[in-house]
């Protein structure tokens, strides 16, 4: 009877997570000592940090997107179907499409999500780049603008925590080679005290938004939308009128791990910050966005994370051996802040970030990994 | 101390984590209902009440203990 690994969720920390343990016991997989199954609704592959050049129409959508079969290695078996419920005491997770399937080890990575819909009046009227689509919609609302107010809004949680900054940055210097920006008004809002949760990019974007003359308002947590008159609400009072709102919904995960009983409050998976095992389930790990660890929503935790989980993954499979390797709390996050320059932070629980001078190199870094990211996806480098 | 309507126990979370447990929870309260966060943040102790300020919410006290501190905020409008 093989050992069988199965994950949950086609994404980034999914694929990662498969192809790692994959790549390591290929022997086994060969032999049928281990079954690796990945799980996933959709069947094609988004690299969304692109979501943020398509809005500025510096990548075409379709370079983004890539099927799943392809990514993954030969040896594991893909199941296109939605996950319904774990049932952690049969081992078995069943799906939409009537399926159970049986685990002795699960990796859940079934990412977040957007709720634009949490905000009243926030899905009709405003842009997103947090979804394909959404990008697409707002590459042609960008082509269209010939001036006005811009707000760019944000909502917490979210996922890639610096992209809102990000968008910002790049819309004030897409607007300059446009010659647009005098007749823009931005204005970016932001939840907490300051325009970031991390100390550093916090002073960082002040600095660079009083420089580009783009307004801030904080403690800014949406309320509502006027779809009448182009003005969002704020909880604390204040309100921003608008031309174009851009705005980065706050995110949930997925319902199925509410509905399985395994996620928290968010339908986030409570996670155990060193072996990121699902807390009480010593089987069950989660990777990625679902977890409600203290830490970024990024591609690169998703990534560092991946990494430790299938090693033990793999120590597990091959001879039982108990989880002995760590997660840190380390990330890396680039930060375009125009169209030719880039900064970067990296962090984990002990060492906070510091953000070095932008520059033109740290952006053709940055371009590079876009690049990079598949053969990283598949576990090739 | 004063009588809270709704706790929250948002010790082991760091920031944004309590804050944005306290801006949810008001979201939620009626009027005149007091919500108290338990936070082990040492950020909280300012965030809050500078929220609860900016917001026009009344910050009813906040108590420093050995475990993390108590913070209680009323909703007034």
């Amino acid at each position: 009877m093989p050992k069988r690994l199965l994950v949950v969720g086609s994404g980034t920390a999914g694929l990662m997570v498969a192809n790692l343990v994959a790549r390591a016991l290929e022997g086994k997989l060969q032999h049928h000592e281990v079954e690796i199954t990945v799980l996933g609704e959709r069947d094609d592959y988004i690299y969304q940090p692109g979501f943020l050049y398509v809005a500025f129409d510096l990548m075409d959508p379709r370079s983004l997107v890539r099927p799943v079969r392809d990514l993954l290695h030969p040896r594991v078996h893909f199941v296109h179907d939605r996950a319904q419920r774990v049932d952690a005491e049969s081992r078995t997770v069943s799906t939409e499409g009537g399926v159970s399937l049986p685990y002795d080890y699960l990796v859940i990575a079934t990412g977040s999500r957007i709720r634009p819909e949490e905000v009243p009046g926030l899905a009709e009227d405003a842009h997103w780049f947090y979804t394909l689509d959404g990008a697409v919609k707002l590459r042609e609302a960008l082509q269209d603008l010939r001036g006005g107010r811009i707000a760019v809004s944000v909502g917490i949680p979210h996922k890639c925590p610096v992209a809102p900054v990000e968008f910002t940055l790049m819309l004030d210097a897409w607007a300059r080679t446009r010659g647009l920006r005098d007749a823009l008004e931005i204005t970016y809002t932001y939840p907490v005290a300051r325009a970031h949760t991390i100390p550093a990019v916090a002073a960082f974007a002040e600095a660079e938004f009083e420089r580009r003359e783009i307004k801030v308002e904080t403690f800014f947590n949406m309320e509502s939308v006027d779809t009448g008159t182009h003005v969002l609400h704020s909880q604390e009072g204040t309100d921003v009128a608008y031309d174009l709102l851009v705005t980065v919904p706050p995110h949930r995960g997925d319902a199925f791990g509410g509905a399985s009983g395994l996620a928290g409050a968010g339908d986030w998976y409570p996670t155990d910050r060193q072996f990121l095992r699902v807390q009480g389930h010593d089987n069950i790990f989660a990777v990625g966005d679902t977890t409600d660890l203290p830490v970024s929503k990024a591609g690169s935790v998703a990534h560092f994370e991946s990494e430790v989980v299938a090693d033990n993954l793999v120590g597990l499979l091959s001879e039982g051996r108990r989880p002995g390797h760590t997660y840190a709390g380390r990330a890396f996050c680039f930060i375009e802040t125009g169209l030719e320059e880039a900064t970067y932070i990296s962090f984990d629980f002990q060492h906070p970030p510091v953000v070095p001078t932008p520059s033109r190199s740290i952006h053709f870094f940055k371009q590079t990994y876009n690049q990079i990211h598949w053969a990283s996806l598949k576990a090739v480098i | 101390m004063a009588t809270a309507d709704r706790v929250i126990d948002a010790r082991g979370s760091f920031c944004p984590g309590p804050l944005m447990e306290m801006i949810r929870a008001i979201k939620t309260a009626e009027v005149g209902q007091v919500v108290e966060v338990l936070t082990s943040d040492s950020g909280s102790r300012t965030d809050i009440p500078k929220w609860a300020e900016k917001a026009g919410q009344e910050l009813v006290e906040v108590v420093n203990g050995d475990d993390g501190d108590a913070i209680l905020v009323r909703k007034v409008k």
